[in-house]
């Protein structure tokens, strides 16, 4: 039997407001492996289970409110996107030539498993952000054989586009994030930072591309702060902010 | 060290057939992964459904060589290395496609019975059960829900007609599981006869013969619920107690509204 590591759970995920599951698009929400946030850089066992009752009720409730919120002004998909959506799905399947979509899943698989991989380093992330960026044109012009009944050979052709960009998301983000950070392991950084501690990296999508930018980390209420020693603190915190816990601990 | 072997594979729907592949087979590997390989290099429209490739999921039955067996945790080197291979879908189900079936008639069966019905003045640390009392049902809750045993049953293997009234060897265990439980106070044993068919199994044992999970479901849940139901219909103080209406909603009926046509009969 072959034996060999493999990515088990996904630590980020879709922006939510952490009261209502909220995303930034109106209407979604999310809740669970999909919401990001909620672990910060590691899961540890067990916890996923409690982030789903939770989470799971408050984005519930949100959903809830949101629809009683619309009253009878529920929005309509437009025939026009209902049409590019179909005719984008369909595509893989009327195209007359084209790759294999297993041949490009297995290269995108290849580059993410060598270069992206549990131990990251900063040239090894630029080189597979340029074949990432070469398989974006054989992503799009990827052919499927058969119907539309079970055809898991047209269901990849549809997921690749979504894994190209979850693949450039996380390598953009790996590449950005200099430090060593539970999931996330630098080679050349190989340290954790206190001050990367403060920065959320947020992608979006954004005329086809994806956007990465940095968002402070809401700051820790006193209140928790308190229920840390010190000296647990001094492994995160920055000295301004050791400086400060150190004050208020006194203050006690 | 790579091996080239034929592959007869079923295509298409109820009304398929087979086609024939020679696909490339490496050490260690099970059906499942060859059929993956077949997949990812020749037929990429081929419909397989799987899911954790460890035998605990229960998505992946086929029929092999005719044998109802998953194919993640049927090992190649099992084989004759010049024998052909043949993968078929489960034949009791409907096919959707090559070799993905519907199984939607079972989740019908698991509607039909009335869930666990413990005592409703009983609080939450009230239980006290016997060891053996646990462990007795926890054999039946290896279950995976593959449906090998629903496939291989005879009563409905051929059989459309029998499906109606017959709700196969995973739920009849069920039936007992919840039977066999010392707090539940819901009597199911006339409904496992008369709606789910419990008559009709001959303990031929051929669903004990492929279950993956190695359940005795003959001997173990099988037949100690044909015992139960047995003592339900003949025994003579049982029927006395019906007759003079002692026992008067004693039976608990099947879930109501959970078979199609059923309210109109009644």
């Amino acid at each position: 039997m072959e034996v060999g590591p493999t990515c088990h759970y996904v630590m980020g995920g879709v922006e939510v407001d952490a009261d209502t599951g909220a995303a930034v698009v109106p209407g979604l929400f999310a809740a669970g492996e999909v919401a990001g946030g909620m672990h910060g850089s590691n899961r540890l066992g067990g916890n996923s289970l409690s982030d789903l009752l939770v989470f799971g009720r408050r984005s519930g409730l949100g959903a809830a409110a949101y629809v009683d919120e619309l009253g009878t002004d529920h929005p309509a998909v437009a025939e026009e996107d209902l049409a590019d959506t179909t005719a984008a799905a369909r595509a893989p399947l009327e195209r007359e030539a084209g790759e294999n979509p297993y041949t490009v899943h297995h290269e995108l698989q290849d580059t993410m498993n060598d270069l992206v991989g549990i131990i990251r380093r900063g040239s090894e992330i630029e080189e597979a952000l340029e074949i990432l960026d070469k398989l974006r044109d054989r992503v799009a012009n990827v052919r499927s054989e058969g119907g539309t009944i079970y055809n898991p050979g047209w269901h990849l052709a549809l997921d690749l586009r979504n894994m190209l960009l979850v693949s450039e998301s996380i390598a953009r983000a790996a590449l950005e994030r200099e430090e060593s950070r539970g999931g996330h392991t630098r080679d050349d950084f190989p340290d954790m930072s206190p001050e990367w501690r403060k920065v959320n990296l947020v992608v979006s999508l954004r005329d086809g591309r994806v956007r990465l930018r940095q968002r402070a980390v809401d700051p820790l209420r006193p209140d928790l702060l308190e229920l840390f020693e010190h000296e647990e603190l001094t492994k995160y915190l920055t000295k301004d902010e050791l400086a400060a816990d150190a004050t208020a601990k006194e203050e006690l | 060290m790579a091996t080239e072997r034929t592959f007869r594979v079923w295509r298409g729907d109820d009304d398929g057939e087979l086609a024939e592949y020679r696909v490339e087979v490496n050490e260690g590997e099970v059906v499942l992964d060859v059929l993956h390989r077949l997949q990812a290099t020749q037929v990429p429209d081929l419909a397989v459904r799987w899911n954790c490739k460890a035998g605990k999921c229960g998505s992946c039955s086929v029929e092999i060589n005719g044998r109802p067996r998953l194919s993640c945790m049927a090992r190649m080197s099992t084989f004759d290395p010049d024998e052909t291979i043949i993968v078929t879908p489960m034949r009791t189900f409907p096919v959707i496609r090559d070799l993905v079936c519907d199984v939607s008639y079972n989740y019908q069966k698991a509607r039909e019975i009335p869930s666990f019905t413990p005592d409703p003045k009983t609080e939450p640390g009230d239980f006290r059960m016997y060891q053996a009392d646990v462990g007795r049902p926890q054999e039946f809750r290896k279950c995976i829900e593959c449906f090998l045993c629903q496939n291989v049953c005879h009563v409905i293997r051929d059989h459309e007609e029998n499906k109606e009234n017959f709700s196969g060897p995973r739920f009849l265990m069920r039936v007992a599981e919840l039977e066999m439980h010392p707090e539940d106070t819901a009597d199911r044993r006339n409904i496992a006869q008369e709606d789910f068919g419990l008559g009709y199994c001959n303990i031929t044992k051929c669903c004990t013969e492929v279950c993956p999970e190695n359940i005795r479901i003959t001997d173990n849940s099988l037949i100690p619920l044909k015992e139960r139901v047995a003592d339900r219909r003949y025994d003579p103080v049982v029927w006395l107690g019906s007759k003079i209406g002692l026992r008067k909603g004693a039976d608990t009926p099947m879930v109501p509204n959970t078979r199609p046509g059923r309210e109109a009969e009644e």
